[in-house]
């Protein structure tokens, strides 16, 4: 037909009548559907571009770490099987001195072959160049490290290599897919200002550290199918000799592992809240349709006794309701690409990707069209449907008056404390439980994604205090180029400022139980260890036990290992020895998934003695500068920092995401709680305008008539904030779980405040579209109301 | 002469199950309507006349009996046959209108004729009833009388065979009823459309040649009209 038919003509006008709730549905849709199509599209454009970056620049499938090792071994790993390319290269950690910055600096020197790329782990060089062949003195910075400083191209920095100063010149600044996550080792978050990497010539460095003709690290790629497992124990085998620490496979590489953590929890958001949303918003749907269609039971009756078939009055609800959700979805489609290009941007400066592919895939537009319409068409099947069974001469009957009784509070004997227009809200709430119980889940659903947006501050909060004021209390950790002897503990000791030392041993280990394994680092502090201490599950500090080794509960998870099993452990230094050990004792940590050790057992377990790695210091903040000079002076220090100010900054950085995120969220929340009030309070006023004219007509005030019907929605949304907070809490525990990361665990810390802040969203967003309503109900024409039939 | 059947129903009943207590509605009614007349059912609130009128337009189901429509069972159509029935044999008119109100006359008229095999224009529908002039008002913009009458007009717009009045006239002053049901007469005179109308209006009844008096649910009589009276000539 060229022309609108008539039943689309009523369409288009019954779509002006209710643009109001068809405008709180489109906003409830936009928000689910650019939520879903922004973090979706995001997730895959990330991916995507990761993937593509590893390819292009050649990242390695496995690493490896010796202490030195002749160039010709590079030629057995070549010819390993499941081994396709093998690249040597010669790193040093070092100490920096940038002029102007105070604090100890660390660096990952890392050798590239002169003037070309290196074969592995190609650089994207951002500015500038290589170091020229030949040039001593050139050094590329990794790009985070050079903003942090303001350095770049003709500048110069200093570096202590092997007991050596030299000042080096800046060539230009680069990114490698090795290092999109900057991390010192031994260190847990990313602390751009205070440590970086650096590659400078490999001739230069190999003759710093007398590594001429041979190399300390290795990275190589593996042939497609290729068993990783396998390749890694025959590389270890290989390596032995020359001192290798163990390879390990990209999985393990902590940059990537890092990226992957970040990548799950982007996942894990992805998922959550968009499917609240679209569930309220058809949730919501359902509810207007319903309404919709009640108050057309007498024209579906006309239509249906005029001949309409079924289908063709369901066809015209289901076009009325897609028409609704088309908009939405079209509108949040838009948003979410465009928020999701900002989104990639975002992350583009938080990963340093050299480029960002934004990549929109169909899967996620055609999941965002199913999920809407098909939660919009549920909603209406149900609706139609029970318009469509009542015979039409039944449906033309204007509906029967509803069945209304004593509500179990004036059975209880209140009646007497209630007055006529209290018991009318009651007994509405009661004729219609499931309406009710719909409108608390709604509202309920609102706050409950506030409590789980807001108490990650709080949380975290809990974390540092907790990490630093309980577990870690050293103000410095001092690291040693080698272990050293004991007297190295009372030579720092001395040291004026320092009011308590305290040896700790890391050794580089690889846990394994059953067919579980996990590649990590025993830290051994003494049995009365006053800074660095083990806490159980009360959050108490506990003494470490003599023998065994204390895991972290996570990591005994990860084992499936319990109180008194043995673990095998995998020494990957010095004389590399494998022995049994029990699990004697599990300890409580947000951070890390650190494995604690008495000092001296663990001596007696790597077998060289009582060396130590480093010392941790309580520092009087007086003295700080000057023992700092003094620290630095020592050549036999590689590091000295502060691992709370790692974590600080870390956490500085992720809380700006943290406050977008949060403020999203609540604009989210909030747009649901008035959603799902406003539409309620509109059903009603559509079912009992009658009703509240002749009582208007009976005498009552506009007051009066509003808190009948206004009262309804607010005593819902009281009855919802504590469901939803309880959800809230359920929810945000899950939440939590999903975030889980090797890294830290975010313990839930819910706060009066959080519960405080998501009520008051919530009851404004109540007051508000009672407002609304109630400018409507002043304009009630009493005479057009009473006029038309009963 | 021998008149053609439209309506044959045979021991019809109709119980009305409203939970605790059973209405009976229709008790055992047997009834004949013929091609083009015109027939009143008389009768008090509650005898059951919008019942047999609903029964007869296949808005609802007899408990009990059997109707037929020419040689179409009515009682045992599904759901489905009597959407066809309903779309292509009979019209309807009922007391409240029942317009839709988002459409403008013209528009609830081309409703009923989209979906019609032959239909009138609604043009022609609405000229017949004396509303040409007022197509493309919406309903809350016409008197009470013209709503009807744009009822009407939608009503017989499909050329329907049978046109069933429920209490036209009942919501309408008497200056207002009589020109509805003039509308009603010319469409009886005109089209030769078999009409029954419904009323409780003892003086309405004059104008049909059949007049079927209702009471607790069963037919009392059924009175002959020789001398019908002319819509324009009623008072009440």
């Amino acid at each position: 037909m060229a022309t609108l038919g008539a039943l689309d003509r009523k369409l288009l006008r019954d779509l002006r009548e209710m643009r109001g709730q068809a405008v709180a549905i489109i906003f409830i849709l936009v928000a689910g559907v650019a939520a879903y199509v922004s973090m979706a599209s995001v997730m895959d454009t990330l991916q995507h571009t990761l993937d593509r970056y590893y390819e292009e620049y050649a990242f390695g499938d496995g690493f490896a770490t010796v202490r030195r090792a002749p160039e010709e071994v590079a030629e057995r790993l070549g010819t390993t099987p499941g081994i396709v390319q093998v690249q040597t290269r010669v790193v040093a950690m070092v100490n920096l001195e940038i002029a102007g910055y105070d604090d100890q600096v660390a660096g990952l020197m890392v050798s590239v072959p002169g003037d070309r790329q290196p074969e592995l782990n190609r650089l994207f060089l951002r500015t500038g160049s290589l170091p020229a062949a030949g040039r001593e003195n050139e050094v590329l910075l990794n790009e985070v490290f050079a903003e942090a400083h303001g350095l770049c191209a003709g500048d110069t920095l200093a570096a202590v290599i092997n007991g050596r100063r030299r000042t080096l010149q800046v060539t230009g600044v680069a990114l490698s897919p090795e290092h999109l996550m900057q991390v010192q080792p031994g260190v847990l978050f990313p602390d751009p200002e205070r440590f970086g990497v650096l590659w400078i010539n490999r001739s230069a460095l190999a003759a710093a550290l007398d590594m001429r003709g041979a190399f300390n690290d290795v990275s190589f790629r593996l042939a497609p199918k290729a068993d990783v497992r396998t390749v890694i124990d025959q590389v270890d085998l290989l390596l032995a000799p020359y001192g290798g620490q163990g390879a390990y496979a990209r999985a393990d590489q902590g940059s990537h592992r890092m990226i992957t953590e970040e990548f799950n929890q982007l996942r894990g958001m992805a998922a959550v809240l968009p499917s609240i949303f679209l569930a309220i918003a058809a949730f919501l749907l359902n509810i207007v349709i319903a309404r919709v269609v009640s108050l057309q039971r007498e024209q579906i009756g006309v239509l249906k006794a005029f001949g309409y078939r079924d289908r063709a009055i369901g066809w015209h609800y289901v076009k009325l309701v897609l028409s609704i959700t088309c908009v939405g979805t079209v509108i949040g489609m838009a948003l979410g690409v465009w928020a999701g290009r900002a989104l990639g941007t975002v992350y583009l400066e938080f990963f340093r990707f050299p480029y960002l592919e934004y990549a929109l895939n169909p899967p996620v537009v055609v999941t965002a069209v199913l999920l809407t319409s098909g939660a919009a068409l549920i909603g209406v099947m149900r609706a139609v449907r029970q318009a469509i069974l009542l015979p039409p001469a039944e449906a033309m009957r204007p509906a029967p008056p509803s069945l209304y009784r004593q509500t179990l509070v004036e059975r209880l004997g209140l009646r007497r404390f209630l007055a006529q227009p209290s018991r009318m809200i009651l007994r509405n709430i009661e004729r219609r439980p499931f309406r009710a119980l719909f409108a608390v889940t709604g509202v309920a659903c609102a706050c409950a994604i506030l409590v789980m947006g807001l108490f990650f501050v709080d949380s975290i909060d809990h974390v540092v205090h907790f990490q630093y004021g309980i577990a870690q209390r050293e103000d410095l950790m001092v690291s040693f180029f080698e272990p050293a002897p004991t007297a190295a503990l009372y030579e720092l000791a001395n040291l004026p400022g320092v009011q308590y030392a305290e040896p700790f041993r890391s050794v580089p280990v690889r846990l394994r139980r059953g067919h579980r394994s996990y590649q990590t680092g025993i830290e051994g502090i003494p049995a009365n260890a006053y800074l660095r201490r083990v806490i159980d599950t009360e959050l108490e500090p506990v003494p470490i036990p003599a023998e065994g080794i204390v895991l972290t509960e996570r990591l005994a998870t990860m084992l499936d290992a319990r109180l008194g099993d043995e673990v095998v452990v995998e020494v990957l230094e010095g004389r590399r020895r494998t022995t049994r050990v029990p699990v004697s004792g599990l300890t409580q940590q947000y951070l890390g998934l650190a494995v604690y050790m008495e000092i001296e057992a663990l001596g007696r377990l790597v077998n060289d003695g009582q060396a130590l790695s480093g010392v941790y210091l309580l520092v009087d903040e007086r003295y700080e500068d000057t023992l700092m000079q003094a620290l630095r002076r020592r050549p036999r220090i590689a590091g000295i920092l502060s691992q709370e100010r790692a974590i600080r900054a870390y956490f500085d950085h992720a809380a700006n995401f943290l406050l977008v995120y949060t403020l999203v969220l609540s604009l989210f929340a909030g747009i649901i709680a008035f959603g799902v009030v406003y539409n309620n309070v509109r059903v009603s006023l559509s079912e009992r305008e009658r009703e509240l004219a002749s009582l208007r007509v009976l005498g009552f005030t506009r007051g009066e008539i509003a808190y009948i019907l206004l009262g309804e929605s607010v005593l819902l949304t009281l009855l919802s904030i504590p469901l939803g907070i309880v959800i809230g809490s359920l929810g945000s525990d899950a939440y939590m779980k999903a975030l889980e990361t090797d890294m830290y665990t975010i313990p839930v810390v819910l706060t009066r405040g959080t519960y405080a802040t998501a009520a008051s969203v919530v009851l404004v967003a109540t007051l508000i579209s009672a407002l609304i309503v109630r400018s409507r109900l002043n304009r009630l024409d009493l005479i057009a109301v009473l006029k038309t039939r009963e | 002469m021998a008149q053609e059947v439209i309506f044959r129903a045979r021991g019809l009943s109709k119980i009305y199950d409203m939970g605790e207590v059973k209405v009976q509605a229709l008790r055992q009614v047997d009834l004949e309507l013929f091609a083009h007349e015109m027939v009143v059912f008389l009768g008090a609130s509650g005898s059951g006349k919008s019942t047999l009128v609903n029964i007869l337009g296949g808005l609802d189901t007899a408990t009990a009996g059997e109707v037929l429509y020419r040689d179409r069972d009515l009682t045992r159509a599904d759901d489905r046959e009597l959407t066809e029935y309903r779309r292509h044999h009979v019209g309807f008119v009922f007391q409240f209108y029942n317009l839709i109100p988002s459409l403008t006359a013209r528009e609830n008229v081309a409703i009923v004729t989209e979906i019609a095999c032959q239909p009138m224009t609604p043009a022609e529908a609405l000229e017949l009833v004396g509303l040409g002039g007022r197509m493309d008002h919406f309903p809350a913009q016409l008197s009470g009388g013209e709503q009807q009458r744009v009822a009407i007009a939608r009503a017989i717009a499909k050329r329907p065979a049978v046109l069933l009045c429920d209490e036209p006239t009942g919501a309408l002053d008497s200056q207002t009823g009589v020109i509805v049901l003039e509308a009603l007469e010319t469409i009886n005179h005109d089209l030769g459309t078999t009409t029954a109308i419904i009323t409780h209006n003892v003086v309405q009844a004059e104008i049909a040649g059949r007049i079927i008096h209702l009471k607790d649910g069963e037919i009392a009589r059924i009175e002959t009209n020789t001398r019908r009276t002319p819509a324009r000539e009623l008072q009440w």
